[in-house]
């Protein structure tokens, strides 16, 4: 008869906190393979094949992120930043940020991370510029929109830098009296 | 060549390891269809048949009780519960049946404050967007293969957030259950008033 397995997570108690090891339920999906083989790279290259396929798409996916970003900014235009016209100018910025890069448009992806800090980190949303934000808008449609130029990452790098430079000198500006957010806000990524 | 890389994560088990995507069972919570389609043909990629998609936090929970996936991939920022609070609701003991489950958090927040959040609502793995078929491929490894032990505090329960022991380290116990700086947010009691 084979031993029964034992999948009660195993506690040891401490004065203040407690260490669970609980079962290993995925150690059964693991398998050695023994020494390095050739296919070893095999599940990253299916994945990255995959996704070249999925790729003709992205084209359109990206100008359809654009539209959304147009529309929220519209609402903002409209309405003000109401917490639902900051919020879903946040979140189209905010994918835009995630995703442009996966879809061949980094200098899209820098662009909208910009937007992403001026709305995030402006202390006061009623004094987010919306001059800063109709630039950046324009930026991220206009990189978009011109991705055939040859001199397009040029233009487009360039674009975003000042974009950038302008928007941290006003996040300075605005939290100067805030020194803990101007370290966080200015602070290195963590994530890799 | 690459998981010659990886070996060295997985030194545990001695061999190359490669996981059986196959018998895999993934939960994909993101608002975003575009990045829930991207995921879903990664992990396709990679051999696994059973990807599960829900496009905000509650329906996301929702579906982690229904489907009881092995691993979680959830985005930070999304509507009704946030990713964070997906985490939190998933860590309560006794709360549902796996609440060990392997967390993802896919998010294009890379800030400190960002990561120490996450880390503090028990995400096991934190992954920076854009997303790269390796990167996803070595978080998903390392889930598998170096599971961590839970912790159990007044305040926290989750993976343990030391990754690495101080052999050098002297002093008083720190592991009190005190929290890291965290992000203000909304209660969830509030959150659920507002959806009914």
């Amino acid at each position: 008869m084979a031993p029964r397995r034992d999948d009660t997570p195993k506690i040891v108690i401490y004065a203040d906190y407690e260490v669970i090891v609980p079962p290993h339920e995925l150690r059964k999906v693991i398998a050695a393979t023994g020494a390095a083989v050739e296919g070893d790279d095999e599940p990253i290259a299916r994945a990255e094949a995959a996704l070249t396929q999925l790729s003709v798409e992205f084209s359109a996916w990206m100008d359809s992120e654009c539209e959304r970003l147009e529309a929220a900014r519209q609402e903002v235009r409209r309405h003000g930043f109401t917490p639902q016209a900051h919020d879903a100018l946040f979140r189209a910025a905010h994918d835009i940020k995630g995703e442009a890069a996966t879809f061949g448009y980094p200098a899209v992806a820098a662009a909208a991370e910009s937007l992403c800090r001026l709305i995030e980190h402006t202390p006061e949303i009623a004094r987010v510029p919306l001059a800063l934000v109709d630039q950046h808008v324009e930026a991220v449609r206009a990189i978009v929109r011109e991705r055939a130029r040859t001199d397009h990452s040029v233009v487009a790098d360039a674009l975003v830098r000042r974009l950038r430079e302008v928007t941290d000198e006003f996040l300075r500006e605005v939290n100067r009296d805030r020194p803990d957010d101007l370290e966080s806000i200015f602070a290195p990524p963590l994530a890799p | 060549m690459l998981n010659r890389v990886l070996t060295a994560k997985v030194a545990c088990y001695g061999d190359m390891v490669r996981i059986d995507f196959n018998r895999l069972r993934f939960l994909v919570i993101d608002d975003n269809a575009h990045m829930r389609r991207i995921l879903r043909t990664l992990l396709h990629g990679f051999g696994t048949r059973e990807v599960y998609e829900a496009e905000d936090g509650a329906t996301g929970l929702e579906a982690f009780t229904h489907y009881m996936p092995d691993i979680v991939l959830t985005d930070w920022v999304m509507p009704i519960f946030d990713g964070l609070e997906l985490a939190q609701m998933i860590r309560q003991p006794g709360a549902n049946a796996n609440p060990y489950v392997p967390i993802i958090m896919l998010t294009g927040h890379s800030e400190k404050k960002r990561v120490v959040s996450a880390r503090d609502a028990g995400v096991t793995e934190f992954l920076a967007k854009p997303i790269s078929a390796k990167a996803l491929y070595e978080r998903i490894l390392n889930v598998v293969v170096n599971p961590r032990p839970f912790i159990k505090t007044k305040t926290y329960f989750g993976p343990d957030r030391r990754r690495n022991v101080n052999p050098n380290y002297v002093g008083p116990e720190r592991r009190k259950g005190g929290k890291a700086d965290m992000i203000g947010q909304q209660a969830l009691l509030d959150k659920a008033k507002v959806l009914n």
